[in-house]
């Protein structure tokens, strides 16, 4: 799901002026890698925020690009709901269900279960574990040489994490992250790298090993990771084999493309703003600060989908019952009625936290204090031993209307 | 104005006294109070102002709307005194209230 750095125009991406508005579909995933999306956004949030568009690719749905709009559909849950599906694109005929994609009751009751392996009393404990483990990465990176940073630091530190609250076998962990990749690609994002029954069959083999873990689980008492406390809750063990790989893929993409995407995320945006690079040199005590700030600046994944359930009237206009809904976190997090100067990083902004990468309402973020904390460490370990981690070649982005990530960051470490 | 203390998880206090109709996260948030956070900037949206109101001042505060019952069942360590701070406003009737933060904000 990659690509080579392009500029928009190089791409054959139009200006988002010369196009009438009807015209405009943020669903297009080319427009993401190209970096076109910004432009496009902002056109939609002066002139049309709740917009409508008729898509070639995903059928009819509403743009919903201004913060507060946003929060509003985000907590209406009742009006606004999360089934069938929380990407743009519908799915054919593979649809595993996952809590993330339920509405209330069961949403709830399935979401308490997982709960206690990222809230903060269970972090607490495993603080020292992240912060060793990102030691022993950050030691092993190849000084004086060009690497990319995605695949040694980002997806190898993400990767470890995931093992860890799976408790799945570590020398395997790489597996996660392709299962990971294959659950966030597909037409239902832009992404036509892989079809429907490829990612079908991928995924079934990764049922298959999530099986073999669960009746070892359930054979011993009850632990604190993922998998333990579903199969030992009455409430989740009885979910059929399609809803058990469907939570599999929600916890693993959860906990995956997106912590990987702002820890690369970091580097782009330290190197592109240097004296915020500074700044953060001079005085540490602003990593926690600069961790939100990085959050909201890299929104690492674009959008959530609602189904409305009845009429709503917003910003003007009816959104009818049955339309399909997509709320642009990446579009809400430039708004600048909500946030001053949005298209600036600045590491010590004020009320950095109060951005919408996370989601707000019953289906907020749930692993957010982790994902914090990881890259919190992640920070305080490489200034402890880099004065730079330098980006030196253009970042390559995947192509998706989803994920905003990256597959490439060529950097080198300057050492203290 | 209202009187209201703030209990950190340690048993710092912070007497603070505030106008009336202003949430009690908000002016936690504007006071420096350390524990609550108030990511969503009072949409009762996110559970980060979490607190728990003393037994005393529990019923004066109002009734949990159906939001705040969903959002704080997914919060850390709830009690049957947990409120979400910014679901609480400031009048004379609240004057004196305390409230205790939790040792941490999920």
């Amino acid at each position: 799901m990659s690509q080579a750095a392009v500029k928009p125009e190089d791409a054959g991406i139009p200006d988002p002026y010369s196009l009438t508005l009807d015209q405009i579909d943020m669903g297009k995933a080319e427009l993401y890698p190209a970096q076109a999306h910004w432009a496009y956004f902002e056109r939609l949030r002066k002139e049309d925020p709740v917009h409508f568009c008729e898509s070639e690719e995903f059928g009819p749905y509403w743009s919903i690009t201004k913060f507060n709009d946003i929060v509003h559909v985000d907590t209406h849950h009742h009006q606004f709901s999360s089934e069938p599906q929380i990407v743009i694109g519908d799915a054919v005929d593979f649809q595993p269900p996952m809590f993330i994609a339920m509405d209330q009751p069961k949403h709830d009751v399935q979401r308490k279960v997982v709960t206690p392996a990222v809230a903060p009393m269970a972090l607490s404990e495993i603080e020292p574990l992240i912060r060793e483990r990102v030691g022993n990465v950050l030691d092993s990176l190849p000084v004086g040489e060009t690497f990319n940073w995605v695949d040694l630091v980002s997806i190898e530190l993400t990767t470890q994490m995931l093992a860890t609250l799976f408790d799945f076998p570590f020398e395997d962990r790489r597996k996660l992250t392709y299962w990971s990749d294959v659950a966030a690609s597909g037409p239902q994002v832009g992404d036509n790298s892989m079809t429907e029954e490829f990612r079908l069959q991928e995924l079934t083999k990764c049922l298959e090993a999530f099986d073999e873990l669960w009746k070892e689980r359930l054979a011993e008492p009850r632990k604190n990771d993922f998998i333990s406390l579903m199969a030992h809750h009455p409430d989740m063990q009885n979910m059929d084999p399609m809803e058990y790989l469907g939570n599999l893929m929600l916890l693993i993409v959860g906990g995956n493309d997106t912590t990987r995407n702002s820890m690369s995320g970091g580097v782009v945006a330290l190197n592109q703003n240097p004296a915020e690079y500074e700044k953060l040199r001079a005085d540490p005590s602003l990593i926690p600060n600069m961790v939100s700030e990085v959050i909201r600046w890299q929104t690492p994944l674009a959008h959530m989908r609602r189904n409305a359930l009845e009429d709503v009237e917003l910003g003007g206009k009816t959104i009818k019952k049955g339309d399909k809904v997509v709320m642009w976190y990446v579009s809400g997090n430039r708004d600048d009625e909500v946030i001053d100067r949005p298209n600036e990083f600045i590491i010590d902004r004020p009320r950095a936290r109060h951005h919408i990468s996370f989601g707000f309402g019953i289906h907020r973020c749930m692993g957010n204090r982790l994902a914090e904390m990881q890259l919190k460490i992640l920070w305080e370990e490489i200034l402890k031993r880099f004065d730079k981690v330098e980006l030196v070649g253009e970042p390559v982005r995947v192509t998706s209307n989803f994920v905003m990530g990256y597959s490439n960051l060529p950097v080198q470490l300057h050492v203290k | 104005m209202v009187r209201i203390t703030y209990v950190e998880h340690d048993g710092t206090k912070h007497e603070i006294e505030a106008p009336e109709d202003r949430s009690l996260m908000e002016v936690a948030v504007e006071n420096m109070v350390p524990g609550i956070d108030g990511d969503c900037g009072g949409a009762c949206a996110c559970a980060t102002c979490h607190v728990y109101v003393e037994d005393a001042w529990l019923s004066k505060s109002g009734e949990k709307s159906e939001m705040e019952t969903s959002m704080l069942e997914f919060a850390e360590g709830i009690e049957e005194n947990s409120r979400l701070a910014c679901q609480i406003k400031t009048s004379s009737a609240l004057d004196g209230i305390v409230v205790r933060i939790p040792e941490s904000q999920h």
